[in-house]
């Protein structure tokens, strides 16, 4: 039994290229995570047509342009030009003052303003215009003289347990779930295909380690290896993002164990039912890898998927874990909050163990 | 050519055999793509709301049922005190907690700016930006009509309309965004998995060594290694194409046939990067555990998800070896947009340079000698 693990991790480490991906692939989406992906909008290009060119209309277009929000990319001439620019796909929003802008403005007190956004991107669309009308109305402001108080309501708000709305917040649980899911399900799957393909799974089961032992053997090495890679996540998103890490640290260790030894059973599962490492790595691909970036709820989320989808969810591991890994992490929130989660985690775990059992073969047909 | 026939027939004879094959590579793609275009959205709805009104008074209970009203927030009358909701935002169960404070309304007509606290679960950021987006327009849409219902504006008081329009997603449908780029996803992964699992294969079985001694020429291997996985991407993403058009009511905008003539050249480019990581590998193992690395990194440089425009410069460079990038931004310009070729050539370009450069590599790589 020893001895097999040994072989195992032997023929693991012996592939250096692999070593260094699957090391390098937490630490490389980490970073990138955290420093590229920005959800935060800034320098959108935008475009202006002002048939107006007057005081006011360059005033405004000024206040919008010196905001870190946008920047210039071109002075349109006419409202031809205006569908060309889009498709060129080079702008986000377009500013366009009618011809008596600041005339309107000065002689009846009001005076129209369109903004023309590319809402193929719906979002993106929604929040640049939402930019631009709050610049619209510090300008009103201004030009309003507000020596004398109006009434009117201040918002404040206050951003809780992310001030900064950095994205590595999101990102972390799901990218420490995401790295598990690979090294775990779709290695171990993976590996233990290996054998059924190359013809070395026969030899090894007309000798007399126990099928078990062929198993646990198998996935040992795995299990140290996802481990490892989940604490140089954690490592590194403590060290460089200063994730705040309130929670216990040895209950988020203990959680991520047994999310390791949940994503193992299923690739033992996947191994069982699959014949080629082909269809074994598809399959992890597709039936696990994608429902955790999708249906865990690190990206997108859930609530306000379609209700099917939300059910599909609840089948999902991910979902569990990033769960909790978010409570403890960032919330700071301990037992008392997520021992559903843990619960159900379990459940799962137990589930698969069984049904791999009963589905691992002696035989070769 | 004929040798060429028989290798692609030998390619399929063997995918084919394989059951589990079929519906990996025909109906999985096309549930990836019915499921991810609904799971794939940002838009924020449903809002869980908590109320704390210590005020009590008709300005209140007015902002307040404005926030019900809403379609972007439900409150299931959670009001009670800061602490209560504090806890209930702690364990999840709220997303945002409008906190009005006493006196609220007498400081409103006092006109000394009485504040509204809006606090936001800001662990999803985007998300976060949206929720406090929503809540700042309430209010201050609030602000506005309770100027002009009190007749406190004075008479030079200045205003400037806002008209926006929303051009080419007017309903703001974020699937209409999302199924043009999904669907490269699905066509890249397929087409590069595939072909960097193929050559590894016939290694790691050996079959490579009795291809080696055929008098089979480099380019017909190549060619005969490539075309069935080319026909069966080209097939996806027919079949993906249909089902944006007719289930997700993608407008398409722009030209069909030149969409599918640049995909059948950005799908040799992905062929030719998938061949080259197998010809750099040794054993399946090895060529997923890479071909997954680059893949995971285009797709989040992508844009799929966020903007590029957001990204560090550095981030934005490395997008000039991100086919997947350079794809989606063609799909969404020409289906959404209805752009033109002269609009989109240096992308159409960039596409084909890329494809050429990396077949030259896949061929320069592959060795008949081990």
């Amino acid at each position: 039994m020893r001895i097999f693990i040994i072989k195992e991790f032997l023929q693991i480490f012996r592939d250096t290229r692999s070593m260094i991906i699957l090391f390098g692939i937490p630490i490389v989406q980490v970073l990138l995570f955290g420093f590229a992906l920005k959800t935060d909008m800034k320098d959108v290009n935008i475009a202006v047509l002002d048939q107006s060119k007057d005081v006011y209309s360059q005033e405004l277009t000024r206040k919008i342009l010196s905001s870190e929000y946008f920047n210039l990319s071109s002075n349109l001439s006419s409202s031809k030009e205006i569908e060309d620019e889009f498709k060129k796909g080079k702008i986000r929003e377009v500013l366009v003052y009618g011809e008596h802008f600041g005339e309107d403005l000065i002689k009846n007190g009001r005076a129209d303003v369109q903004i023309i956004t590319d809402a193929s991107d719906p979002n993106s669309a929604n929040i640049v215009y939402s930019y631009t009308q709050a610049i619209i109305n510090d300008y009103l402001k201004e030009i309003n003289n507000t020596a004398q108080p109006i009434a009117q309501i201040k918002p404040i708000t206050q951003m809780r347990y992310n001030k900064e709305l950095k994205s590595v917040f999101m990102f972390v649980p799901g990218v420490i779930t995401v790295i598990l899911m690979l090294v775990s399900s779709m290695m171990t799957s993976i590996s233990i295909t290996r054998e059924k393909e190359l013809g070395t799974m026969e030899i090894l089961l007309v000798s007399p380690v126990k099928p078990w032992q062929i198993i646990i053997g198998k996935v040992i090495p795995y299990v140290l290896l996802s481990f490892v890679s989940a604490v140089i996540i954690l490592l590194l998103s403590y060290f460089v993002f200063h994730m705040p890490f309130s929670g216990s640290l040895l209950l988020l260790l203990s959680v991520t164990l047994l999310f390791i030894v949940l994503a193992l059973s299923l690739g033992v599962f996947i191994s069982t039912v699959s014949k080629t490492q082909q269809v074994a790595m598809l399959m992890s691909m597709f039936a696990l890898l994608l429902p955790t970036i999708l249906l865990s709820g690190f990206i997108f989320p859930i609530k306000n998927m379609p209700v099917i989808l939300q059910w599909i969810s609840h089948l999902m591991p991910p979902k569990w874990f990033v769960i909790i890994i978010k409570n403890i992490i960032i919330k700071g929130n301990g037992f008392a909050v997520i021992w559903k989660e843990i619960l159900i985690l379990i459940g799962m775990t137990v589930f698969f163990i069984v049904l791999s059992i009963k589905k691992f073969k002696i035989r070769l047909e | 050519m004929k040798t060429i026939l028989y290798l692609i027939q030998k390619e399929f004879l063997q995918i084919f055999r394989d059951k589990m094959m079929l519906p990996i590579i025909f109906i999985i793609p096309i549930m990836q793509l019915l499921v991810l275009s609904y799971t794939a959205t940002f838009e924020i709805k449903k809002i869980e709301l908590g109320v704390v009104d210590l005020d009590k008074s008709v300005t209140s209970a007015d902002i307040i049922s404005r926030f019900s009203a809403s379609p972007f927030y439900i409150m299931n009358t959670i009001k009670g005190n800061y602490q209560e909701l504090e806890e209930k935002m702690q364990k999840g169960e709220l997303e945002q907690i409008i906190y009005i404070p006493a006196h609220f309304e007498k400081d409103l007509l006092d006109k000394s700016m009485p504040e509204i606290q809006i606090i936001t679960d800001a662990i999803n950021g985007s998300a976060a930006s949206l929720m406090s987006a929503y809540s700042m327009n309430i209010i201050g849409k609030y602000n506005k009509d309770f100027l002009l219902k009190e007749m406190m504006i004075p008479k030079d008081h200045k205003n400037i309309n806002t008209q926006v329009a929303f051009w080419y997603n007017p309903d703001l449908d974020y699937k209409t965004f999302m199924v043009p780029g999904i669907l490269v996803l699905l066509v890249t992964i397929i087409g590069l998995f595939l072909s960097a699992m193929n050559i590894v294969k016939e290694k790691e079985i050996g079959t490579i060594e009795q291809l080696n001694v055929t008098p089979i020429k480099k380019y017909q291997f190549i060619i005969g290694k490539l075309a069935p996985f080319w026909i069966i991407a080209m097939f996806d993403l027919l079949l993906g194409l249909a089902l944006a058009r007719f289930v997700f009511q993608v407008p398409m905008i722009g030209s069909v046939p030149m969409v599918l003539a640049v995909a059948s050249i950005y799908l040799v480019l992905v062929l030719g990067m998938g061949l080259f990581i197998s010809t750099m590998s040794n054993t399946q193992q090895q060529s997923m555990f890479i071909s997954w690395f680059f893949v995971m990194i285009f797709i989040l440089l992508s844009g799929l998800f966020t903007p590029i425009e957001n990204m560090p410069h550095w981030a934005q460079m490395l997008n000039i070896v991100n086919p997947i990038a350079y794809f989606i931004e063609f799909m969404r310009l020409v289906l959404l947009k209805g752009s033109t070729f002269p609009d989109v050539a240096h992308l159409v370009y960039s596409i084909a340079i890329y494809a050429l450069l990396m077949i030259a590599l896949a061929t320069w790589r592959y060795r008949k000698v081990s």
